[in-house]
């Protein structure tokens, strides 16, 4: 059976390329990937915001659509981790004991992508090659909730030609956190400031992470400021060989050595 | 008339003012980084500190599931040594009692060992009203009192001030309460700490009734304890002649060898020190050594509220010791007082709801205050589970008891949802936005409450193709 790939809604709409490169990679691993076309969105917003009663109903979606795959691939941390983290409480206060059976069924089958890489594919070395400047933002999702430890780092790492850049303060969050950015703009602003000027110590050319939200968060503070970091989620990365060359408009890293 | 944060702003709306003042940033940031790299290390010398923590977590939830029980059995134990016991439900009854107590010594001039509890319901203003006179002799607390100002912090609670304007409080507002400030004050710690010891000194000695909190009873004995840092408690604790200590139920631990847990983790998550200088205990009076009276007063205040959530309960397992604040990056931008509680934070930011109910805008804002990072989960030392907590809180608030509600927000997110649970009105959706995003300009800002967005940051491209219409125009990219 193919791993059918969940591309979450905001990289549906917003970062299609990361759901391509999700596609490349898996099949130069030899994963066959199906996408399920009537796919939506998890419903972390909703949950995350109070609404369990709405996140039942996008949990209901999810089991419909994906009930039959044996592998569920997701590129994002946070998007990834809802079914096993939110599902249960949502079926709970929709009264559901159906959904409830449900959820519980499926939430092990449901993968984050980079550790699908290191811990179900078994690979650290994915033949990737990226001459760029890299810092890596380990979002709270993964880091966190997810527990991805030094799996990304590991993976980035094996890529040929980087030059990989830690970023300091990395654990602090950027301060997206959804609808937090919105509602608690100030905040979120200001915590984001200093995420991108600890972005902008590294002189790194792209910044990576495991989610395009906070990539988003970061990247739109660094654009409005008129800096030039590319933000890439680590996938795109991943998916890159020699023969795709450098990056066209960001910088080839000088030395091309691990740091 | 002392300050209260009655009336007090939404989290929100402090923060915007809270997160424009350079200097508290700085003045905040500085000291939770220091205190929480002091606490890092020592816990990092402890191989046996996350079995502490399960068991510190473990104690106290057995605590809260008897804790009618435990709270017999220090009643017992205190009237037994010689104490007085009374109960008080809520803020109002406390502090009738507590001006009672004082008002049958006929003192009007009394000490305060620093309470968190006695802010929270308001002592320091009753006692006033009936004409009696409170001072603190903690610095931080007295550095709070005499600025007028308001805690920031359960430890620190003048955490957001720096030494010069520590030098200013003491210089303007020390003489009008006893003893002045030395003319050539300078804003050296050694110095500030003398003036400060001077300032407090006379009053110790001439006080006749002190009002403490405590970090602990201990049901087995009816013992109360107290960890300190300045050795201010240890004097009013021992040369009043009446001791009154207001306490929360729920500073329960059953026996002396669970509060052995407790001292091991409350120094090194609170101030970064294997021991704190001073822990003092005592039980009931003891005839030729200190207080001759000693009165408990146990104090609800919503605590039976918060007891009633299942999973808000864990809150009461909080000690107090600030780690979950010193770690918070939205603590870290905004201080303590922009979240309108004596008890700020991330515990503040569940507490806070849970012993008063998310009935008003303020209260309601507070579950909110949180980017759901989990970095306080990682620190507490009772693992208190803040971000399950805040969940579940926000679900109270949005879909709950709760009274305030978000009426437009749940239109918008139902109508998200409406979309996103019938897969082809969402590819309809999708491609719409893609059509949309070559008519939003890149520099926009965005109306309403949506401007939080774009207030700081430039919204992304919208792609002209979606991930799905690409993998259906190649054929899963085969094509
Ligand atoms: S919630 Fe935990 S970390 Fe925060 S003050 Fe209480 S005990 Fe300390």
């Amino acid at each position: 059976m193919p791993t059918a790939l969940f591309v979450t809604c905001l990289n549906d709409t917003l970062y299609p390329g990361t759901g391509q490169a999700a596609v490349t990679l898996l099949r130069r691993l030899g994963v066959a990937v199906d996408f399920p076309q009537q796919q939506s969105c998890c419903g972390q917003m909703h949950y995350n915001t109070g609404y369990r009663k709405e996140t039942a109903k996008l949990a209901r979606h999810f089991v419909e659509v994906f009930g039959e795959y044996d592998e569920i691939v997701v590129p994002s941390a946070s998007c990834g981790g809802l079914p096993s983290e939110a599902y249960e409480s949502a079926a709970e206060a929709a009264g559901d004991a159906g959904l409830l059976r449900d959820v519980r069924e499926i939430a092990p089958r449901v993968h984050e992508l980079t550790q699908y890489l290191t811990d179900t594919l078994g690979v650290e070395d994915v033949g990737a090659h990226f001459p760029h400047r890299v810092t890596y933002h380990p979002t709270c999702h993964s880091l966190r909730a997810r527990g991805l430890g030094d799996r990304p780092y590991r993976l980035l790492r094996a890529v040929g030609g980087i030059d990989f850049v830690e970023l300091p303060a990395q654990e602090e969050c950027c301060g997206f956190g959804g609808t937090f950015s919105v509602k608690n703009g100030a905040v979120s602003g200001a915590m984001n400031g200093d995420k991108a000027r600890h972005v902008l110590e590294t002189g790194a050319h792209v910044l990576a992470a495991v989610d395009n939200s906070c990539l988003m968060n970061i990247g739109g503070r660094l654009t409005k400021d008129g800096h030039a970091v590319r933000t890439m989620h680590l996938v795109e990365i991943l998916a890159r060989t020699e023969a795709d060359g450098p990056l066209a408009d960001v910088p080839v890293a000088r030395n091309g050595a691990l740091r | 008339m002392s300050k209260t944060f009655m009336g007090w702003p939404t989290f929100p709306k402090a923060a915007e003012t809270a997160t424009a003042d350079e200097q508290l940033r700085a003045n905040v940031r500085r000291a939770t980084h220091t205190i929480r790299t002091k606490r890092a290390a020592l816990v990092e010398e402890r191989p046996d500190w996350q079995d502490l923590r399960d068991t510190a977590a473990a104690l106290k939830d057995d605590v809260l599931a008897h804790l009618d029980t435990y709270l017999e059995q220090i009643e017992e134990k205190v009237t037994a040594a010689g104490g007085t016991v009374h109960w008080a439900a809520d803020a109002d009854e406390a502090n009738r009692i507590v001006t009672g107590l004082v008002r049958d010594t006929g003192e009007s001039e009394i000490v305060k060992v620093k309470s968190m509890l006695t802010e929270e319901i308001g002592l320091d203003g009753a006692l006033e009203a009936a004409g009696i006179s409170a001072r603190e002799t903690d610095l931080a607390a007295t550095i709070v009192q005499l600025g007028d100002d308001l805690p920031s912090h359960v430890v620190v609670p003048a955490l957001h001030r720096n030494r010069s304007e520590i030098r200013d409080i003491f210089a303007r507002e020390m003489g009008k309460h006893g003893r002045p400030a030395p003319e050539d004050l300078t804003d050296e710690p050694e110095e500030l700490a003398e003036a400060a010891r001077l300032h407090m000194r006379e009053k110790f000695l001439k006080a006749k009734v002190a009002v403490s909190g405590a970090n602990f009873m201990v049901a087995e004995t009816g013992t109360l304890c107290i960890v300190e840092s300045e050795g201010n408690g240890r004097m009013c604790l021992t040369l009043a002649d009446t001791l009154i200590s207001v306490v929360g139920i729920e500073k329960t631990v059953p026996t002396w060898q669970d509060l052995e847990v407790y001292l091991q983790l409350l120094a090194r998550s609170a101030t970064g020190e294997r021991m704190a200088p001073y822990t003092s205990t005592w039980t009931g009076v003891t005839d030729g050594d200190g207080p001759r009276a000693f009165h408990l007063v146990l104090v609800d205040n919503g605590r039976t509220r918060a007891l009633a959530d299942p999973v808000g309960r864990q809150a009461l397992r909080c000690i107090r010791c600030g780690a979950c604040m010193n770690i918070c990056p939205v603590y870290e931008r905004t201080g303590g007082q922009t979240y309108g509680s004596v008890y700020p934070g991330p515990i503040g930011a569940i507490l806070n709801p849970l012993l008063k109910g998310a009935d008003d805008p303020q209260t309601a804002s507070l579950p909110y205050a949180s980017s759901l990072c989990g970095a306080c989960n990682e620190v507490c030392p009772v693992k208190i589970r803040f971000t399950d907590v805040l969940l579940k809180l926000r679900h109270d608030v949005a879909e709950g008891d709760a009274k305030v509600k978000h009426r437009a927000e749940k239109v918008a997110l139902k109508a998200v949802e409406g979309v996103m649970d019938r897969g082809p009105l969402w590819n309809a959706a999708v491609k719409a936005a893609g059509t949309a995003g070559r008519l939003l300009p890149k520099d926009m800002n965005l109306p309403g409450p949506l401007h939080g967005w774009t207030d700081s940051r430039a919204l992304p491209d919208i792609p002209k193709e979606s991930f799905r219409s690409w993998w259906k125009r190649t054929e899963g990219g085969t094509k």
